[in-house]
């Protein structure tokens, strides 16, 4: 999304030669420690990808390590792909991708919605310092940690003492199982995740709509047009290439997903249907020390997430609109 | 300003309604959390505190303050934080002032370089690999090194730059400033919303982060992010230990433990981030689209 709005104008003319160089040295200089960093943190470790299609063994040089193999016949056949084939079979972590797309198309449908109405909402108050006290407020769970919010979470839709419950059985209903009950944890942590970021993500939208050439609501109103009308005949028209940018930038994320948010809020009931990939790799990988097979998890999911990214971005493109670069 | 019919005088006030009933969602889970830690164990053992707290006392705040252990873990992640803060907003720095320069031979060949590694990430096991090989694993500088610069940030800053006018540039080059004394004297003094902002988000992303902490600090627990001993302490990891120590095993005195436990890791990011608004407000929309 982000990207710079000047024109990219060619330099003059130079020759990359001694002249050039002690005029301007000072900005290699300077990009030196970011380019190491990037090297050293993210482009080395792509080197130790190749362990996805070997046997891991431990204080074995990367190169020398062995390609995977597996029995066939009797006898040791190396096949690169043994660990891929593997975690295909597994059961588990058939269910950890179903459930990173499902929570992630869950996010996608109620999370992606909620800032663009909230700033709706919020573009129709008319007291400058109450919006922006319900501005900062909204913003404020941004600033929670994960581990903050999922605590947070059984305090209010907690078995016994959740906020929720503790109304419900007042009024002598029964109470529900939000966080126990695998089914409705999914509902709980689509909630939390809206909660968290509706009131962050409607300040794209509010800016956008900031945008918005105010001649048109004063022409809308002299023609006699309500509050609704021109929110759906100038407003949203006039958000509509953020709306769009924004949706297929998140269709294109759908499998990814952090690791802070599942690892803080599932609990031991609710596995089957709070195991994603990053959890899953997680345990597996670094509890387990299965580091070949998880490698291999790790790829899949960032191969698939590139593919669908790179897809998104094509599409934004072709629209006319902005992608990603 | 025209005058308003009444249907439209109501219209607003159904607005400032919806308003108030998202922003009471917003808080009302923290007030419930305050009022928990502020209560005393009998009405918490029956589970009587809602919004207000039942039998005011402050016995979890003065136990968690006298406890050196959350003593430590808040300095600590103080200092993490402070320490990445500081080094992270210079690395971008570094990083996003000399690709303004359209003179930058190799500029393109190094925006490619750095643009791919927002898009493809080796993934949680390399990266661990890694850190293992760099002799980082148990090591508290695990916790500030691999996180120092986000390229997401560094663009942001970028196009900060972007929009400072070439002229004070050529001028001061043309007076015989070097280009470190540009990005001093020029560059960084004009870019204090960008530096505010970023510093905010680079910050709060420490103070909240618990994963690398989680994967490649295990045994070291003095050098645990309060976020993550705040994980283990909510979900009564070693809780046979701590337990015994604190009287966790008592279930409302733990309830109101917790609470404030999560109240003073919460506060100070709750203090600072709305005077900064308008500096991350103007952040995220640089990062984002626009016109």
């Amino acid at each position: 999304m982000a990207k710079d709005t000047k024109v990219k104008v060619k330099g003059p003319k130079q020759k990359f030669n001694a002249t050039y160089l002690k005029r301007y040295w000072q900005l290699y200089f300077l990009l030196a420690l970011p380019i190491i960093y990037l090297i050293i943190f993210k482009y080395i470790p792509m080197r130790y990808i190749v362990i996805a299609f070997k046997d891991y063994k431990l204080n074995m040089p990367l190169m020398k390590m062995p390609w995977a193999q597996v029995k066939k016949d009797g006898a040791m056949v190396t096949d690169a792909l043994k660990y891929f084939k593997d975690a295909f079979s597994k059961p588990d972590f058939r269910r950890a991708i179903f459930n990173t797309l499902k929570l992630n198309m869950l996010d996608l449908i109620c999370g992606f919605p909620a800032p663009i109405i909230f700033a709706l909402i919020l573009n129709e108050l008319c007291f400058k310092r109450f919006k922006k006290v319900v501005q900062t407020i909204a913003y404020m769970p941004h600033f929670l940690s994960w581990v903050i919010i999922a605590t947070l979470v059984i305090r209010v839709f907690g078995p016994t003492d959740g906020m929720i419950n503790m109304v419900i059985t007042k009024f002598g209903g029964e109470t529900i199982p939000f966080i126990d009950d695998p089914s409705h944890w999914v509902g709980t942590y689509v909630t939390a995740g809206v909660w968290q970021s509706f009131g962050w993500g409607s300040i794209i939208y509010l800016a956008s709509i900031a945008g918005i050439n105010t001649e048109l609501y004063e022409a809308a109103s002299v023609d006699g047009a309500g509050r609704f009308r021109k929110m759906w005949h100038i407003t949203l028209p006039g958000i509509r290439p953020t709306i769009v940018v924004l949706l297929i930038m998140n269709l294109g994320g759908i499998m990814g997903g952090g690791f802070e948010r599942p690892f803080a809020m599932k609990n031991n009931l609710v596995m089957d249907v709070a195991e994603v990939i990053s959890t899953f790799v997680y345990k597996v990988g670094i509890q387990q020390l299965k580091f070949s097979f998880t490698t291999a998890v790790g790829l899949f999911q960032s191969v698939v997430g590139l593919v669908f990214l790179l897809t998104a971005n094509f599409i934004s493109r072709r629209l006319g609109e902005r992608g990603i670069w | 300003m025209k005058v308003k019919s009444k249907a439209a005088k109501f219209g607003d006030w159904v607005f400032v309604f919806i308003c108030v009933i998202i922003s009471l969602i917003c808080v009302v889970p923290m007030i419930n959390l305050a009022a928990k830690s502020l209560s005393s164990t009998e009405h918490l053992i029956r589970h009587e505190v809602f919004l207000l707290p039942r039998g005011l006392n402050f016995d979890a705040y003065t136990t968690v303050l006298a406890d050196p252990k959350y003593q430590r873990a808040f300095l600590w992640t103080a200092f993490l934080t402070l320490v990445c803060t500081f080094l992270s907003l210079f690395m971008t720095a570094l990083c996003a002032y000399p690709l303004i320069f359209p003179a930058l031979k190799g500029r393109g060949a190094i925006n490619i370089f750095i643009t791919i590694t927002m898009f493809f990430n080796a993934g949680m096991i390399p990266n661990y690999l890694l850190m293992n090989d760099l002799k980082l694993l148990e090591n508290p500088l695990v916790l500030i090194i691999p996180s120092c610069m986000s390229v997401y940030n560094m663009i942001i800053m970028r196009s900060f730059f972007y929009g400072i006018p070439d002229s004070l540039r050529e001028s001061a080059e043309i007076d015989g400033a070097s280009f470190i004394q540009v990005l001093l004297k020029i560059y960084i003094p004009l870019s204090k919303p960008v530096f505010a902002s970023l510093a905010l988000f680079y910050a709060v992303g420490r103070w909240n982060g618990y994963g690398d902490a989680l994967m490649y600090i295990k045994k070291n627990k003095q050098f645990f992010p309060l976020q993550l001993l705040l994980y283990n302490i909510l979900n009564n990891i070693n809780s046979v230990e701590v337990a015994a120590q604190e009287g966790f095993s008592m279930p409302g005195l733990g309830e109101s433990l917790k609470s404030a436990i999560v109240m003073f890791s919460t506060v100070p990011i709750l203090l600072v981030y709305p005077w900064l608004q308008r500096y991350f407000i103007a952040g995220v929309t640089m990062g984002a689209v626009k016109e």
